[in-house]
């Protein structure tokens, strides 16, 4: 048996974004010995990208604003595969979170009278995203990340986890890492794992994900032994960077809508009018004139459909391209620069401004964005307890967007930031009280080390093999084409022999040249298992459900189903290993209460 | 579009030097773009650090033609014409290649007295946009490191990390201090135990902030007002002595349990 640098914990928490910060914050309050494994510096994690504010009905703008309010926009806009009671506890508890960030040291932009501006998005009925110009991301995990580090928590920064190890139960009792700047093995005992580690873009050619997002945690969760659910439902942000090609999919906040701006074809046409569902009529302006009135007095007017949910944008989007109305280079128009000062679009929309103006060339407050959909979120991820976060499998415990549920179909913009903070308190409460409760790992699976670490190294041993960077490139090309926006079963059932065969194959046999410290192919090598896994979920799932709903377009079967709208589909993998065999079943969903169905009645 | 020579410097702790990659450039790509494309076909090993890609992690700071800037956010064809040479940030130990060890910065973070604010109210703060405005600048900050890696204190004067802040944790200091919730005063920490003396404001640290952050005009001059003010003052010295009560010292400003 080999040894490596080991280190003991209470609670061990994988990612140090917005989730696992805020899990850290409450285990450690609790007096628990806490740990953080982090693959990128602290303060770095992809939360810093979320821009337009974090959603919570505290009812500073519109005091009609409550969480009944919140939680029925929140299942209408995931199209009601929701986990109810996830999305219940999140409008429930998002006002208190926000507040406390400010506790420590959060500074979001105010009302005249003083309280925390909140300001109008996609799906919201109300003005209820609390935010920092279109940097609210960055606010959010500076504060946590301040607060963790004035409490003294350990944080193990460039060290990237491989794999959960149990002990001989079947129960989690830690995991193993490696330090990316030296290349050494690393092990972590601990009675309690916290996954927090994101999404899974990356696997796209068109994202507005970094190279972190390659759904870890999704695979390490799936391989302990939990079930991951919802994974065909991934959103396309409708408004990325089109241009430059090295920029496309960069992210362009839905605040430059909420704050007035509107998408026109290459006809100058607002063409959204066109793209109003049945299910969104009532509520959505019906001219122009009645839609920019609404801006300034949400009583004037009803919603412009620019600000209709995500996924029906993209596809409306989607759909002008097709037809031939779209820009030089593929997109549609996003216009501001027409229709507010340039002083007001400086001031609301900073990082916006310089992101096209250092970017792209483009002077936003003069010129129309060229923009279209990029790959974002994935509402689906590991299957938990909605109270606790916690998964099937003992002591282990997801949050933030590798878990599953809270979102349904389709995510509204502004509930990821406010799912973090919500959910990371519930998992480290969760823990601290498994932990308390005397639960924990016997014994630590030494075999699942060793076995990690064969692995991570065989790469370098191989006489000869194919370059990770290349089978990178080629899964984002083939889950681009067969598994993107719109969907079909031939392409996806392609997409499937792919990722079964092929791309298994080639990844069981790249080479990784160089040494072990700071070697970015080597990370990547380690990357891609977990990218290929996640991929299959998703791909199997999108093969199953023959509807379109929320983030799951089928060109062939365009149309909800009533049927299909009953259950979650669940993937495993037999015996909770590295390798064993995938299935693929219906869940079904919780039974809502009689008093929020009546709530969903309510506002028809 | 032509060919680019990239003069990269490769090597680790024990040394290293610049090599040269001529490689294919496409119109509006960044310097980072082109480092990705050496990565993928004739270095795959070739370490750099980065994440979001968009200039708001701060992760992908290096020396690009001798200026500390961030390789997401510098343009190839804003650069003149020819070689390009990237070389890591030179303030910080080398790990490998374009990485350096930042740790100096994480440990004065933590050195940092953490906010103090009263107990919230019911229903919330109230605070003033005008009020907020100030410490919002400056958490505009990407935690990059360019302002550390620039400013000539710790840059050509290794010993003086120990005691030195830097124009990063200065922006903090006076975000702190000008927080209108904030209660904590760290006004002799920051002259006393972080070095705020030894600026004496070159202004590099404005000069390479990629978020545009006036550190020196409405940071480090303000907190240094500050900080002189709250020592020197002579009717606020002979209020101390009169109460026989010193501010709360340095040490215990240090020690402020967060709420």
């Amino acid at each position: 048996m080999t040894e490596y640098e080991h280190h003991d914990y209470d609670v061990l928490i994988i990612g140090a974004g917005g989730a696992g910060l805020r899990a850290a914050i409450e285990a450690k309050q609790r007096g628990l010995k806490v740990g953080i494994v982090t693959k990128s510096l602290l303060g770095k994690a992809h939360t810093v990208m979320a821009e337009g504010g974090i959603a919570a009905a505290m009812g500073n703008v519109y005091a009609e604003d409550n969480w009944k309010v919140h939680f029925r926009d929140t299942m209408r806009g995931g199209k009601m595969l929701n986990n109810y009671r996830m999305a219940e506890l999140h409008a429930k508890e998002a006002p208190d979170r926000v507040w406390e960030l400010e506790q420590w040291g959060a500074l979001f932009d105010r009302t005249k009278d003083g309280r925390i501006l909140q300001r109008d998005f996609g799906g919201h009925r109300y003005a209820r995203l609390a935010h920092v110009g279109d940097r609210t991301g960055l606010e959010l995990i500076r504060t946590l990340q301040q607060k963790v580090v004035s409490m003294g928590t350990d944080v193990f920064m460039e060290c990237k986890v491989l794999q959960l190890v149990h002990d001989s139960s079947g129960r989690i009792a830690g995991a193993v890492a490696y330090w990316r700047p030296t290349g050494e093995f690393v092990t972590f005992g601990a009675k309690a794992v916290i996954l927090a580690t994101g999404g899974v873009g990356k696997s796209w050619k068109f994202t507005s994900n970094s190279w972190e997002s390659t759904g870890d945690g999704h695979a390490m969760a799936l391989w302990a032994g939990a079930e991951l659910i919802d994974m065909e439902c991934i959103q396309f942000h409708p408004t990325g960077m089109v241009w430059p090609l090295s920029v496309r999919g960069l992210l362009v906040t839905e605040g430059v809508r909420g704050d007035g701006g509107v998408l026109k074809n290459s006809e100058g046409e607002r063409f959204m009018f066109r793209y109003v569902a049945d299910m969104f009529r009532a509520e959505t302006a019906e001219t122009e004139e009645e839609a920019d009135k609404w801006y300034t007095d949400h009583s004037a007017g009803r919603r412009p459909p620019d600000l209709l949910p995500r996924d029906e944008v993209a596809r409306a989007i989607n759909a002008e391209v097709k037809a031939g109305r779209g820009t030089p280079h593929g997109g549609v128009y996003l216009d501001i620069g027409s229709r507010r000062s340039a002083e007001y679009i400086r001031r609301r929309l900073p990082s916006m401004y310089h992101q096209f103006m250092e970017l792209a060339g483009v002077d936003i407050t003069r010129e129309a964005m060229e923009i279209g959909p990029t790959c974002h979120y994935i509402m689906g991820g590991v299957k938990v307890d909605a109270d606790t976060a916690a998964t099937r499998v003992d002591g282990l415990y997801a949050a933030g967007e590798v878990a599953g549920g809270m979102h349904g179909a389709n995510r509204l913009g502004g509930n990821s930031l406010s799912d973090l903070v919500v959910f990371g308190r519930r998992a480290g409460v969760a823990a601290a009280d498994y932990i308390e409760g005397g639960s924990g790992p016997a014994d630590f699976d030494q075999g699942e080390v060793d076995a990690a670490i064969a692995r991570a190294l065989a790469p370098f041993t191989r006489e000869s093999g194919e370059s990770p960077y290349d089978i990178q490139h080629d899964l984002q090309e083939m889950m681009q084409a067969n598994v993107g926006i719109i969907r079909n079963g031939p392409e996806l059932d392609d997409a499937l022999v792919q990722l079964d065969s092929t791309f298994s194959e080639r990844v069981a046999n790249l080479k990784v040249t160089g040494g072990r410290a700071y070697n970015p192919g080597w990370n990547l090598a380690t990357d891609l298992p977990s990218m290929i896994t996640v991929s299959k979920c998703v791909t199997r799932g999108a093969i199953q459900r023959e509807e379109s709903r929320g983030g799951h377009t089928r060109e062939d079967f365009p149309k909800a189903s009533a049927e299909f709208g009953t259950f979650n589909l669940a993937h495993s993998v037999s015996g909770g290993t590295y390798d064993g065999e995938f299935a693929t079943v219906r869940s079904p969903l919780l039974t809502m209460p009689d008093e929020l169905k009546a709530l969903l009645e309510e506002a028809k | 579009m032509a060919d680019v020579t990239m003069r990269i410097w490769r090597g680790d702790a024990n040394g290293g030097d610049f090599q040269e990659y001529t490689i294919a450039q496409n119109e509006g790509e960044v310097v980072l773009d082109v480092i990705h494309r050496i990565q993928a076909t004739e270095a795959p090993d070739l370490a750099c650090r980065w994440n979001c890609k968009a200039g708001k992690c701060g992760s992908c700071s290096a020396e690009i033609n001798g200026k500390p800037r961030l390789m997401c956010m510098t343009r190839m064809d804003e650069l003149p014409e020819g070689t390009v040479t990237v070389a890591p940030m030179r303030t910080f130990p080398i790990i490998r290649d374009l990485v350096t060890d930042v740790s100096f910065n994480f440990a004065m973070a933590e050195r940092i007295p953490a906010v103090l604010p009263p107990p919230m109210p019911e229903g919330g703060y109230r605070m003033f946009q005008q009020d907020v405005e100030r410490g919002q600048e400056f958490r505009k900050c990407i935690e990059c490191f360019l302002c550390q890696d620039v400013c000539h204190v710790i840059r050509d004067h290794e010993d003086n990390k120990q005691h030195y802040a830097g124009p990063r944790f200065f922006i903090r200091y006076a975000e702190l201090e000008m927080h209108p919730l904030d209660t904590n005063d760290r006004r002799d920490y920051v002259r006393e135990e972080m070095g705020l003396g030894y600026c004496n404001i070159t202004k590099c640290c404005t000069e390479v902030c990629p978020e545009h952050i006036h550190i020196t005009d409405n940071a480090i001059i303000p907190l240094k007002e500050r900080a002189v003010d709250a020592h020197y003052d002579p009717i606020a010295w002979l209020g101390r002595k009169i109460r026989n009560v010193s501010k709360r010292s340095s040490a215990e400003a240090g020690v402020q349990p967060a709420p």
